[in-house]
């Protein structure tokens, strides 16, 4: 870190499940989370179905950092710094799309699908020396896993497995609402927050708000998806802090393995769906296997620092600045899977997420709520400590009540860790 | 020129009339009466990208609602629950550029601009669309057979919405 680096008194900012105003409005801080998180952990950049072909790329970022995704002729992926290392400009302004290269606009440097300086114009200029392999773009270090891809600056990091550590099981079973085909990414809803990107990252796994913020698309749905939804009545549910600043949340326990109970009866708002996937000649077992998977699995897990797997959906969050967070919620279907079965999974994704959402509009909502309440009252804390009352070790972390804090305890120990380093 | 030059300023005007009266209550969040303007089997569509007109169903949009979502929808917005929607933000608008592309038998085909100014907490955003409406003549007026709103950067950023466009 540069000398002029402020220094936080960490204690005073998190502890004892108790969060500081500021850390949600000085801006300074968000500065160095930007260096000492964003740019030295796994973030989340794309799916691998964002990229399918030779060649195919999509722009993303790391933190603040713009950077491109694309897999090359061989079919690795490669994630770059979207900046032409001659005088800056950015090489790519397509959102996604399929290239053999990328060439700066503004002084035609040229360079290959892995980031590799190709040619310049008039390079005589240059000298004899110039090398073009110490001008290719910046590239960041890129692991893989079951589809999902991240990247980091830090080249010294461990391996992607060891960060996930127990949360690749749940990224398993979370990828088993394919139906028995690969998940594939369907669309992205998009949508900007007034709000610090912590509020977000304290929300995928935050049961307690969903019986009050969402009561109105709990009024939407049919009595039988609305019991489902009712979890916190139940009580069946947990949260586990799983290491790393990650955590599950299980809702529904009945669909934590959606290759379990196939023998389950149809629920009512999918008998439709079966009939029209019996008609199209889907044997029983495999109908049941597609129709069980259609409403997503029963779990939130939320990764530290930006991604998570809410339900049915990816959730990304890019930290703007201190005040000012994008979200992405991007839908997921079955590649090669039904297509009535693929739209019944875009229907549901419309109705919960999005700008448009019966949901997130009330998610986005009380979070700006959040940002403007921090205005007032400076001294107060922000309370992260539901649930400590009963709090006990699970198999891979602390566990406690569905709508125990801690998840967001999870998160906020990860930060202190990352940030005192 | 295009069909225009054979569609009557009568009909232009009876159109324009439709469109800004449908306006209005959407600016005045007069919801029950927006719903009745509808025939009842079409889409009302907020599409993301270019996704063709035939393959709005199987692509993801911010919005794709029958007649039940579009009831389920007003409901939500009018029962008081939703925070986004209590208070929502409030809106003004103006829909210009009409334009005819079709007119046959009792079908029509209307495009237009659609700019919208919406205020909550004392800001305010403003968003602007193609609209394309399918209308059908009943009874001397019209009713909305589908309705496909493409905002601006409907791909891009957006905010959340607490009413209609």
């Amino acid at each position: 870190m540069t000398l002029d680096t402020p220094v936080y008194d960490l204690d005073a900012l998190y502890d004892n499940a108790q969060v500081a105003t500021s850390m949600y409005e000085d801006p300074a801080l968000f500065d160095v989370e930007m260096e000492r998180i964003f740019k030295n952990t796994w973030v989340w950049v794309a799916h691998d179905t964002e990229v399918p072909d030779k060649g195919s790329f999509k722009l993303s970022s790391v933190g603040k950092e713009p950077v491109i995704v694309v897999r090359d002729r061989k079919g690795k992926v490669h994630v770059m710094v979207n900046r032409c290392r001659h005088r800056a400009a950015t090489v790519c302004e397509v959102k996604k799309g399929k290239t053999s290269s990328f060439q700066c606009p503004y002084h035609g440097w040229g360079y290959g699908l892995d980031g590799s300086l190709r040619a310049l114009p008039y390079p005589e200029q240059y000298g004899d020396d110039f090398d073009k392999a110490q001008h290719g773009l910046q590239r960041l270090h890129t692991e893989t896993y079951n589809g999902m891809i991240f990247a980091t600056f830090n080249e010294q990091i461990e391996p992607l497995v060891d960060f996930l550590g127990p949360v690749t099981k749940w990224i398993d079973l979370f990828m088993k609402q394919g139906g028995g085909f690969p998940v594939k990414v369907l669309g992205e809803h998009q949508f900007k927050v007034p709000m610090n990107w912590k509020v977000q990252l304290e929300n995928t796994t935050d049961a307690y708000h969903f019986p009050v913020v969402h009561k109105s698309f709990m009024q939407s749905l049919d009595g039988e998806t609305e019991e489902m939804f009712e979890f916190l009545e139940t009580g069946k549910g947990y949260v586990e802090d799983l290491g790393n600043g990650h955590s599950v949340m299980v809702m529904i326990p009945e669909l934590v393995d959606l290759d379990d109970n196939l023998d389950a009866p149809i629920p009512e708002r999918f008998t439709e769906l079966a009939q029209e996937l019996r008609d199209e000649g889907y044997p029983e077992d495999q109908v049941k296997k597609i129709v069980r998977a259609v409403g997503g699995a029963g779990f939130n897990l939320n990764l530290f620092p930006n991604v998570s797997f809410s339900l049915a959906f990816f959730r990304v969050l890019r930290p703007v600045n201190v005040e000012e967070t994008e979200i992405r919620h991007i839908a997921i279907g079955m590649e090669g899977g039904p297509a009535a079965a693929n739209r019944a999974r875009l229907r549901l994704h419309e109705h919960f997420q999005g700008p448009m959402g019966f949901g997130s509009p009330d998610d986005a909502e009380v979070w700006e709520r959040v940002q403007r309440g921090t205005k007032g009252g400076h001294d107060l804390k922000i309370l992260v400590n539901r649930g400590l009352v009963d709090e006990r070790p699970g198999p891979d972390g602390p566990l406690g009540h569905i709508s125990a804090e801690t998840g967001m305890r999870a998160a906020y120990d990860m930060w202190k860790r990352m940030m005192s380093k | 020129m295009n069909d225009m030059s054979r569609i009557s300023s009568t009909l232009l005007t009876d159109v324009t009339g439709f469109l800004w009266h449908e306006a209005d209550l959407l600016d005045r969040k007069d919801y029950d009466a927006w719903l009745a303007l509808w025939s009842g089997k079409g889409h009302y569509v907020l599409p993301i990208g270019d996704t063709p007109d035939a393959e709005l169903a199987d692509a993801l949009n911010l919005c794709y609602d029958n007649d039940k979502m579009r009831r389920d929808r007003i409901a939500r917005f009018q029962a008081g629950f939703s925070i986004s929607s209590a208070p929502p933000a409030e809106t003004i608008r103006t829909v210009s550029r009409i334009v005819i592309d079709l007119a046959e038998g009792d079908r029509l085909t209307v495009r237009s601009a659609e700019h919208v100014i919406e205020d909550k907490f004392g800001r305010q955003r403003v968003w602007a669309a193609n609209v394309t409406h399918r209308l059908v003549r009943v009874d001397g007026g019209f009713r909305i057979q589908d309705k496909i709103v493409r905002l601006l950067n409907s791909d891009g950023m957006l905010n959340s919405f607490s009413y209609l466009f």
